[in-house]
């Protein structure tokens, strides 16, 4: 046992405390009447007025801390850090066609992206055709729309998939955009082992915050858990899943319910995979997470160094993962959409800001930063420019990175992370007791805290008890002006129209036997219960439809339909 | 006299429905009878669960950039069906959206930062327009 302090020390801290809080505190006090009357971060944890080394008085540095690149990685996965190697900036981005995209990622690589990122529609996000009746009016407006493999080809274009990494926002399809991106890989010539990247792929989110379910919870596992055994055998620096707070996040939970709740969904999957008779060491390294990045600022930070420490304990201990890797929780982190807002947007430039600062004081491997007019519609370019230009200027003027976790040893940040660690092992623990995050959301438990915790959190801004700038302080007698940013102008019909040209022409020059047959082949495996990636891949390549092997899938899986709970 | 019965809905294919519920959890508990249909609702079915349930006010929440597109047909098929029930919609809705919305027949629109208080009042409002006129008639 080391710990930071020797008891004596802790004695005379705590001490001179006393005094301070009958000499020193009370003249402050009547001087200045402190703001509020109680003072809290967005997870309701009471922030104390002052916190000194008695707040740490049991703190074992190597069980709490430890070395960078050692267990239990609170102050990061590796010895270096940003000395090494910067995070990835990687700028979410997909809008309209697979020519905008195109265009998009160019104009983002050029301005010094480092890792790409897509963003897919709706239709695509929920696997339908853009010409099925479901998808009028939304093909491409929230992101890109992808019907057959062409599209994926046409997204890439001039982009070397042997020297990008490509994260992919898809959950339900996943298997099918996966299949693409290595169908478009392998007419560039790239080798498997060469492509890199991520598909999100993680379904249980989907029924908690997400919504773009589309199979039931048990098969939507096994199907999300078919991407990611076949990718440890054939893609070695694939990420096949990105187990996600964020969208929890976004949804209204408080930061302690995503990392509570991003966990238990991590351990689910960890289950499900030993369970196929998979060793832990075997497919554990290339599991990664996705967080969200809030406004208040040291309770982010806190919860990044939790999660680390808490996801190597439980790869370590409950999983008894033995190499290293496996204990590392690799992450990436996006700014908080929801903080944003439509009044005075040109406010959110900062609010981004302070957010990817928590995100690289937290230790995050990549990072989006948002646009300013991300409550309105898809970033136009000098507004994605601009979010992209914050990162660089975090990496390269403020020497932030210079150091490796820089607030380790701040009395608060320290006991805030143990706050949240303790209050996110109850959530567990009570999932646990649920049988698993597949039973929790079955009974609707995840949803109902988060609806609980937004409904409260929309109460206490209408009450006075938060602020939001612009919103409900500091707010603009006139706005129309400042609330008008220049916005992207989509051409939704005329995408829409395009996408349903290209799905027809493609319908009608496939070999339309051949797709027939992959179809069929694809609906047996899944019948007897294989992994279905192998199969995908087929239908892929013979230009089946997103729609046409979604709709198989679903023939064979059922679908999803959420029971409304308010 | 019972109490106002509301629809809030959410039309379309986005997911983002902590807006919906906040707002129906809000005027249930401001004492209004709250049908929520859940997500991926098509303008059919809110028209047909408007009828089915006999509601006074329909809310519509939309944060997916297809309002126009959805909007339109809702209120295409209210008029169709010869269906009075006032409707208003909230969402990520650029400001010049708002006008092209009003003259489509939406009562009101309520931008991001609106205030449950602001929605509470207004549906009351639409609701006992709505109840008197049905009077009268």
């Amino acid at each position: 046992m080391v710990k930071l302090f020797n008891n004596e020390s802790i004695e005379k801290i705590r001490e001179a405390l006393k005094k301070w809080e009958k000499e020193t505190l009370p003249l402050s006090l009547q001087r200045f009447p402190e703001r509020m009357e109680r003072f809290t971060t967005l997870s309701n944890i009471e922030v104390k007025r002052i916190y000194t080394p008695a707040d740490l008085a049991d703190h074992d540095y190597f069980e709490k801390l430890g070395l960078p690149g050692e267990y239990p990685f609170t102050r990061g996965i590796h010895a270096t850090m940003y000395r090494g190697r910067l995070w990835t900036m990687r700028m979410f981005s997909g809008y309209g066609g697979p020519e905008e995209t195109n265009k998009r990622l160019k104009f983002l690589i050029k301005h010094g992206e480092t890792g790409l990122s897509l963003a897919f529609d709706y239709p695509t996000l929920v696997g339908i055709d853009s010409d099925d009746p479901m998808a009028s009016g939304e093909v491409g407006i929230c992101g890109v729309a992808v019907d057959t493999l062409k599209d994926m080809e046409i997204i890439f274009d001039g982009i070397n998939l042997g020297e990008v990494t490509t994260n992919m926002t898809i959950n339900p399809p996943a298997p099918v955009l996966l299949s693409m991106y290595v169908a478009v890989a392998e007419k560039q010539g790239v080798p498997y082992d060469r492509v890199g990247g991520t598909t999100q792929n993680d379904p249980l989110k989907e029924f908690i915050a997400q919504k773009s379910y589309v199979f039931p919870p048990e098969p939507a596992v096994k199907i999300a858990m078919d991407v990611v055994e076949w990718s440890v055998k054939n893609l070695p620096k694939w990420n096949p899943i990105s187990i996600s707070g964020y969208h929890i996040r976004e949804a209204g939970s408080d930061a302690v319910q995503e990392l509570a709740f991003t966990l238990a969904d991590g351990i689910a999957y960890v289950r499900h995979l030993v369970e196929r008779g998979m060793d832990v060491d075997e497919f554990a390294p290339r599991l990664s997470f996705f967080f969200d990045s809030h406004i208040n600022f040291f309770e982010e930070i806190a919860k990044f160094r939790a999660a680390r420490r808490m996801w190597a304990k439980i790869m370590k201990e409950w999983f008894g993962a033995k190499k290293p890797r496996s204990w590392w929780l690799r992450f990436h982190t996006q700014t908080a959409g929801v903080s944003l807002t439509a009044q005075q947007p040109w406010n959110n430039i900062v609010r981004t800001t302070i957010e990817a600062l928590a995100a690289v004081l937290g230790g995050t491997q990549s990072l989006h930063t948002n646009a300013l007019d991300e409550p309105f519609r898809v970033p136009s370019e000098l507004a994605a420019k601009i979010a992209l230009r914050t990162q660089q200027i975090i990496a390269y003027e403020t020497g932030v990175a210079d150091t490796v976790d820089p607030l380790a040893g701040s009395y608060y940040v320290e006991w805030l992370t143990d706050e949240i660690e303790e209050r996110a092992w109850r959530y567990i623990e009570r999932i646990e007791r649920m049988g698993g995050m597949i039973e929790a959301v079955k009974k609707g438990y995840p949803q109902r805290e988060i609806t609980e915790t937004s409904y409260r959190f929309q109460r206490e801004v209408e009450e006075g008890k938060r602020f939001i700038v612009g919103v409900n302080i500091f707010v603009d007698e006139v706005e129309d002006e400042i609330r008008n940013v220049p916005l992207l102008e989509i051409d939704q019909e005329e995408i829409e129209a395009r996408q349903k040209e290209r799905l027809r022409k493609i319908r009608e020059s496939r070999n339309k036997a051949k797709v027939e047959r992959a179809l069929a082949e694809l609906r047996r495996a899944a019948e007897r219960g294989e992994n279905i990636m192998p199969y995908v891949l087929t239908a892929v390549k013979a230009y089946a439809t997103l729609g046409e092997i979604m709709g198989t899938l679903k023939e064979v899986y059922g679908e999803w339909v959420e029971p409304p709970l308010i | 006299m019972s109490n106002y019965k509301v629809l809030v809905s959410k039309l379309g294919l986005d997911g983002h429905d902590r807006g919906a519920k906040v707002v129906a959890r809000a005027l249930k508990d401001a004492g209004f009878d709250v049908i929520y249909t859940g997500i991926r609702q098509t303008p059919e079915q809110v028209v047909e669960a408007a009828i089915q349930e006999d509601v006074d006010v329909i809310g519509v929440s939309i944060l997916s950039g297809a309002h126009i597109h959805h909007v339109s047909r809702l209120m295409k098929l209210l008029r169709e069906r010869g269906l009075n029930v006032p409707v208003v919609v909230g969402g990520t809705i650029p400001i010049p959206d708002v006008p092209r919305l009003k003259q489509m027949g939406v009562r009101e629109v309520f931008l991001p930062g609106s205030s449950l208080k602001e929605i509470i009042n207004v549906v009351r409002r639409l609701a006992e327009e709505k109840r008197r006129a049905e009077q009268q008639a």
